[in-house]
């Protein structure tokens, strides 16, 4: 997703610099949400101001957005098919898989040292068995990020 | 109807840290289990749709919700909820960049993040696995698939496709 925003908005349409680029996906990334549409926001501020920051904004959702909708339609007029009901049974379980795959895809990059790891399985045994709250897990990782990160 | 749509999703939009799926947790506190707005079932749907349709899984979560419950005023609405919050903390940071660098702060912070993210992602995994897979076709759908994503580089959108061909044909 990153290099086709980059071809597009730093080497053909020249809208920002490629150090200016780079700022905005570090911000885009340390704020909640897609790093599609926070890049958007950025790009567009950067070049004309609020409404092209909101323009840009727009443009990401729309293609997504309007994709959803069209599927929706469909599917929930379909939904009670068999052949529906069918390929919902069998995506489902692949859906686990992808998940399963991103956890080690990420773990491998985001989980260094043994604490890091810790808080991982602890925060994931608090979810599922005592069905800590997500924020509380989101926050609880936050504040024990700042006491106990001392690199850098 | 509509307020409480776009108040919902700006909740969820102020905690999507970490791109998609690490929200999947959040959203089944607030859709299913808080508002009952989905049954597990329809929560699965709901899941297997925003990952088959490209774009993020929070804002097509939402799209999709808000057009179940309200068609498209409540699709619109929704999405502008659960994007507003980001939007709007972009623009914050923005601004404080040109004065300070808060960079160390907000570094350790994102940093701090990822275990979180990590552990949210493996408790969606485990509890859709725990709605969704009832037999051992489920199971050996689910390995199957783990193998091909961890051993090739697939397009995750053309595997759940894959899986959802198998499905109709191991259940007819």
């Amino acid at each position: 997703m990153l290099p086709l925003i980059r071809t597009e908005i730093v080497e053909k349409k020249r809208w920002v610099t490629s150090e200016d680029f780079l700022t905005g996906i570090a911000v885009s990334q340390s704020i909640p949400g897609s790093i599609a549409i926070n890049t958007a926001v950025f790009v567009g501020n950067k070049v004309a101001g609020i409404p092209g920051a909101l323009s840009a904004a727009f443009g990401a959702i729309l293609p997504s957005f309007t994709a959803i909708v069209l599927v929706a339609v469909f599917f929930l007029r379909f939904r009670e098919l068999t052949v529906v009901q069918n390929f919902m049974r069998g995506a489902t379980p692949a859906i686990v898989a992808l998940l399963a795959a991103a956890v080690l895809d990420v773990g491998k990059s985001a989980l260094k040292g043994f604490t890091v790891i810790i808080i991982t399985a602890a925060l994931f045994l608090l979810l599922i068995y005592f069905h800590l709250h997500p924020v509380f897990a989101l926050l609880i990782s936050a504040a024990l990020g700042l006491l106990l990160g001392r690199r850098r | 109807m509509f307020f409480q749509l776009l108040l919902t999703f700006a909740k969820i939009g102020v905690f999507a840290f970490g791109g998609g799926s690490a929200t999947i947790p959040l959203i089944q506190n607030e859709i299913v289990n808080g508002l009952h707005w989905l049954s597990a079932k329809e929560f699965l749907e709901l899941i297997a749709i925003a990952e088959l349709t490209p774009g993020p899984i929070a804002v097509n979560s939402a799209t999709f919700v808000g057009y179940k419950l309200a068609g498209v005023g409540g699709a619109i609405v929704a999405t502008l909820g659960v994007c507003l919050p980001s939007i709007i903390l972009v623009l914050i940071a923005m601004l404080l960049l040109q004065k300070f660098a808060a960079n160390i702060w907000t570094d350790k912070i994102v940093r701090g993040l990822r275990p979180a993210v990590v552990a949210l992602i493996a408790a969606a995994a485990y509890s859709i696995a725990a709605e969704g897979i009832s037999d051992i076709k489920g199971i050996i759908i689910a390995v199957v698939g783990f193998s091909v994503l961890m051993t090739h580089k697939l397009n995750p959108i053309l595997v759940l496709v894959l899986a959802g061909v198998a499905g109709i044909i191991v259940y007819l």
